[in-house]
C-alpha cells in the first residue's frame, strides 16, 4: 500500500511539481530578473580544457536530448512502418550510449576544471557546482542503463517506458503504476531528471532555453537599429 | 538614402600627451567594480606597441572584423550565423584574461598590522580573481607604456607592416605617439553582427552602439567579433559590456566624460549625417585601401538643402541639423580631410577618427639640412614613418596620410610666418591646398580649441521617447531589478539583485 503511494507520489505526482516549477520559474525569472539570465561561462577567465570538454558535453548531451525526444514522443504510427522495437531499442541503445559517453567524458573534464583550477573554483556558486555534479550522475545513469536494456532486447521494457513518459507529457498521471515495476536504475534516472528540471530555474541552467532562442539568429539581419522614438501610427490615407 | 545623425568622436593625436586622465576618470564612472577591474572602456596605448589586449591587432590571430567573400558580400571574419552557432559552446578566439592582464590589488592591510620584524612588512600583490597572494604580476595596464620593455617585444606591433622596422630600434631612430581608444561605435560594427542574442544594438538617433543588459546571454562571440576589443566580458555579472560612450551625458547634451576631462583638449564630439542605405556597400569595397574614402563618401554635407530636406522627412530634428553644421568632427574629416578611422581594413565603419601626429624631423648625420618641398618640409623624413600612420589609419594608403600632415604643417608655417611678419603664408597655403578662411578655422579649433567649438552636441530629444513627467522620482541608473529590492540580500535566482559590491576581497584570512 505505502509502496503504491510512494508510487504514484514519485511518478505520478512530482513530475508534474518539477514541470511546473520548471515552466513557471523560467517564466517568473525571464520577467523579473532577466538580467540574472545568462549562460554564466567561465571560459574567459581560463580555457583550459573547456574548449574540448564543453564541446564533448555539449554536442554529447544534444545529441542524447534530442534522441530522448524523439526516441519517446514521436507517435507510433510514425515510427512503427520503419522500427521494430527491437530495432528501435536497439539504436536507441547504439546513440544514447555513444552520445552519452562522449557527453560524461566531456562533463568530466569540465568538473575536474571547475574544481581543479583556482580561478574556477573561487568563482563558482554552490549551485554551479552541485549542477555539474547532478548532470554528472545523470548521464551515469543513462549509461548504466545501456548494458542493463542489453538484456531485455525484446523492447517490452522499453514500450513501458515509452508509455510512461507520454502518459506524463499528455497529463495522464495514471502511468505511475507502469513504473512499479521497472529496474532501479531507471527509476533514479527519471526522478533525477525530474530534478534536474526542478533546479533548472534557480540554477544557470535557463541558458538552455536560451540555446534554443539563438536559432533566431540563423535568420536575423546582421544589422539591428532601435530607435527610442515612440511609433506614432499615422491615420491611414485614402 | 536614408539619413541618419550620429554624434561622432575626433582625436588630434598631435596633442595627445599620455596623460590618461580620460582612462581614469572613465574607469571611476563606469567599470570600478567587480569583473570589470580589468576592463578599461578608454585606454591610451604607446605606440609602437602590441596594446591592450596583447597583441590586439592581429585579427589573423582574433578573427575580429569582417571579410569580403569573393562574391563581394561581407561576413564576420569569425564566421557566417551557422559558423558562430557552432563555436557558441567554447569560443576558439576568445582572449583571456591573461591577454588582458590579471586583474590585482594589494594586501595593503599588511602593512598596518605586521608584527614587529627585522625587516620591513610589504604588500604582496593580490589576485582579485582568487583572492591569492600573487607571486608576481606579469602584466597590467600600460605594462609597455612609454617604450618600456625591449624593441623586440614592441616590434611585433602589427603596424610595421611594410616598414624596415629594424632601424627604429636604435635609440637615435627610434619614435612613439599615443593611441587613446575607445569603443569605435562603428556604422557597421561586427559586434551587433555576432551576437547571437541579439542584444546588441545601434541606436538610430544618435549612432551610439550599446548592449542590452537583460538581453545578453553571455555568449561572448561579440568579444571575439569586435576588432578593437572594446567588448569585455563581465567576469563576475557573466554579461557583455562596452563602452556606452556616456550617453546619459550625450543625451544631456554634455561631452563623453573622456572628452570633458581632456587635459590637452584632443576631443571633439560633433554631429556626422550620413547614408544608411549606404553602409553595406561602402564596407564591401573591394580594396581595402579604399575603404577611408567609401566612408568618407556616407558622409553627407550638412550645407546642402536637398541633404537638409531628405534627413527632416527621415526624422532628423531642427536642432540636429543645425549642429550638423558645426560640427567639429565633419570639418576635420571631410572638409580639411585631416582626421581618419582607426584600421578601416576591418570594414566596420569606425566613428572615432584621430588626426596623425606630427612628430620631429630625422635630421640624420648632417644636421641643420631638413629636406623640404617647396615651403614645406618633406613629411616622408619624419620620425614617425608615414606607412606606419597609413597602417593604422588608412589601411596602407600613404596619400591622404601625406596631405593630413603637410595641412598640419602648413597651419604651422602659416601661422609662424604671419606671427614673424616674415611673409603673408599665402605660399605655403596653396601647396597644401588650403585656403586662408580654411587655415584661420583650422588654427581656431586645432590649437585655441575652445570648449564651445570642441564639443557642439544637440540634446537627445526625451519626449519623443517617453513621458518624462511620468519617470520623475523614478529608478536611475543600475543593474537587473536594482531598483526594486526586497529586504533579502540575495534574489531566488542567484543574482545579487543588482547590487554593487565595491570592495569584493577579504583575502589572506585562510
Amino acid at each position: 500500500m505505502s509502496n503504491s503511494y510512494m508510487n504514484t507520489l514519485l511518478f505520478g505526482i512530482y513530475p508534474y511539481v518539477c514541470l511546473v516549477v520548471l515552466l513557471m520559474g523560467s517564466l517568473i525569472r525571464f520577467d523579473r530578473e532577466p538580467y540574472t539570465w545568462k549562460s554564466d561561462s567561465s571560459q574567459m577567465l581560463r580555457a583550459g580544457s573547456l574548449r574540448i570538454g564543453s564541446n564533448l558535453f555539449h554536442y554529447g548531451v544534444l545529441v542524447v536530448i534530442l534522441g530522448h525526444f524523439v526516441g519517446f514522443l514521436a507517435p507510433h504510427w510514425l515510427v512503427a512502418p520503419f522500427l521494430s522495437p527491437t530495432m528501435h531499442q536497439l539504436l536507441a541503445m547504439v546513440v544514447g550510449g555513444i552520445a552519452g559517453l562522449v557527453a560524461i567524458i566531456g562533463l568530466s573534464m569540465l568538473i575536474w576544471r571547475r574544481l581543479g583550477d583556482p580561478r574556477i573554483r573561487a568563482n563558482s556558486r554552490k549551485w554551479d557546482i552541485a549542477v555539474v555534479v547532478m548532470l554528472w550522475f545523470q548521464l551515469a545513469l543513462g549509461l548504466l542503463t545501456v548494458p542493463l536494456s542489453a538484456f531485455h532486447m525484446d523492447g517490452v521494457l522499453f514500450e513501458t517506458l515509452t508509455t510512461y513518459v507520454k502518459g506524463i507529457v499528455t497529463l495522464d498521471g495514471s502511468v505511475a503504476v507502469l513504473m512499479t515495476d521497472v529496474p532501479l536504475t531507471y527509476k533514479l534516472h527519471i526522478l533525477l531528471g525530474f530534478t534536474i528540471f526542478l533546479i533548472s530555474p534557480f540554477t544557470r541552467m535557463i541558458h538552455i532555453w536560451s540555446g534554443a532562442g539563438v536559432l533566431a539568429y540563423l535568420v536575423r539581419p546582421y544589422q539591428i537599429v532601435r530607435t527610442r522614438k515612440k511609433v506614432v501610427k499615422e491615420p491611414a490615407r485614402s | 538614402m536614408k539619413i541618419r545623425a550620429q554624434i561622432a568622436m575626433v582625436m588630434n593625436l598631435d596633442k595627445c600627451i599620455g596623460c590618461h586622465t580620460c582612462s581614469v576618470t572613465c574607469k571611476q564612472v563606469w567599470t570600478s567594480r567587480q569583473g570589470m577591474e580589468y576592463a578599461w572602456f578608454n585606454n591610451v596605448e604607446t605606440k609602437p606597441g602590441i596594446g591592450y589586449p596583447k597583441d590586439w591587432e592581429n585579427q589573423e590571430r582574433w578573427q575580429g572584423g569582417w571579410k569580403r567573400r569573393k562574391n563581394g558580400k561581407i561576413v564576420p571574419k569569425q564566421g557566417g550565423r551557422l559558423s558562430i552557432l557552432a563555436k557558441i559552446f567554447a569560443n576558439p578566439h576568445l582572449p583571456e584574461i591573461d591577454d588582458y592582464y590579471e586583474p590585482f590589488t594589494f594586501d595593503y592591510e599588511h602593512l598596518q598590522q605586521a608584527a614587529e620584524a627585522q625587516t620591513t612588512p610589504v604588500a604582496r600583490p593580490l589576485s582579485l580573481l582568487t583572492g591569492q597572494p600573487m607571486d608576481k604580476i606579469e602584466w597590467g595596464p600600460n605594462w609597455e607604456e612609454i617604450l618600456g620593455g625591449e624593441f623586440d617585444k614592441r616590434s611585433q606591433d602589427y603596424n610595421f607592416e611594410a616598414v624596415q622596422k629594424d632601424i627604429y630600434g636604435q635609440f637615435e631612430n627610434t619614435f612613439m605617439m599615443y593611441l587613446p581608444r575607445l569603443c569605435e561605435h562603428c556604422l557597421n560594427p561586427a559586434c551587433v553582427a555576432s551576437c547571437p542574442s541579439g542584444s546588441i544594438y545601434k541606436r538610430e538617433e544618435d549612432g551610439i552602439v550599446l548592449i542590452d543588459q537583460d538581453k545578453c546571454r553571455g555568449w561572448r562571440m561579440c568579444v571575439s567579433g569586435c576588432p578593437y576589443k572594446k567588448i569585455y566580458y563581465n567576469w563576475s555579472s557573466g554579461k557583455a559590456e562596452k563602452c556606452i560612450f556616456c550617453y546619459p551625458r550625450i543625451e544631456a547634451g554634455q561631452p563623453t566624460v573622456c572628452s570633458e576631462t581632456c587635459v590637452g583638449r584632443i576631443r571633439y564630439l560633433g554631429v556626422l549625417l550620413y547614408d544608411a542605405d549606404g553602409i553595406e556597400q561602402a564596407a564591401s569595397v573591394e580594396d581595402e585601401k579604399d575603404l577611408y574614402e567609401a566612408q568618407l563618401r556616407l558622409f553627407l554635407d550638412p550645407d546642402d538643402p536637398a541633404v537638409q530636406a531628405q534627413a527632416r522627412a527621415d526624422g532628423v530634428s531642427e536642432d540636429w541639423l543645425e549642429a550638423a553644421k558645426h560640427s567639429p568632427a565633419y570639418k576635420m574629416a571631410v572638409d580639411w580631410k585631416i582626421a581618419f578611422p582607426l584600421h578601416p581594413e576591418y570594414r566596420t565603419l569606425p566613428m572615432v577618427w584621430y588626426v596623425p601626429p606630427l612628430s620631429p624631423i630625422q635630421s640624420h648625420a648632417n644636421a641643420g639640412a631638413i629636406d623640404t618641398v617647396g615651403e614645406l618640409p618633406d613629411v616622408r623624413s619624419l620620425r614617425i614613418p608615414v606607412r606606419y600612420l597609413a597602417n593604422l589609419l588608412t589601411a596602407g594608403a600613404e596619400e591622404p596620410i601625406v596631405t593630413a600632415l603637410e595641412r598640419l604643417f602648413a597651419m604651422r608655417i602659416h601661422y609662424r610666418q604671419r606671427q614673424l611678419g616674415e611673409a603673408d603664408g599665402q605660399e605655403v597655403l596653396v601647396q597644401a591646398g588650403l585656403s586662408r578662411a580654411q587655415v584661420e578655422d583650422m588654427h581656431r579649433y586645432l590649437s585655441i580649441a575652445n570648449y564651445e567649438d570642441r564639443f557642439v552636441i544637440p540634446t537627445s530629444h526625451r519626449e519623443e521617447a517617453e513621458d518624462v513627467y511620468g519617470l520623475k522620482g523614478a529608478c536611475g541608473f543600475s543593474f537587473g531589478n536594482g531598483c526594486d529590492h526586497g529586504p533579502s540580500p540575495s534574489s531566488l535566482f542567484g543574482g545579487r539583485m543588482g547590487e554593487r559590491k565595491i570592495a569584493p576581497m577579504r583575502p589572506l584570512d585562510n
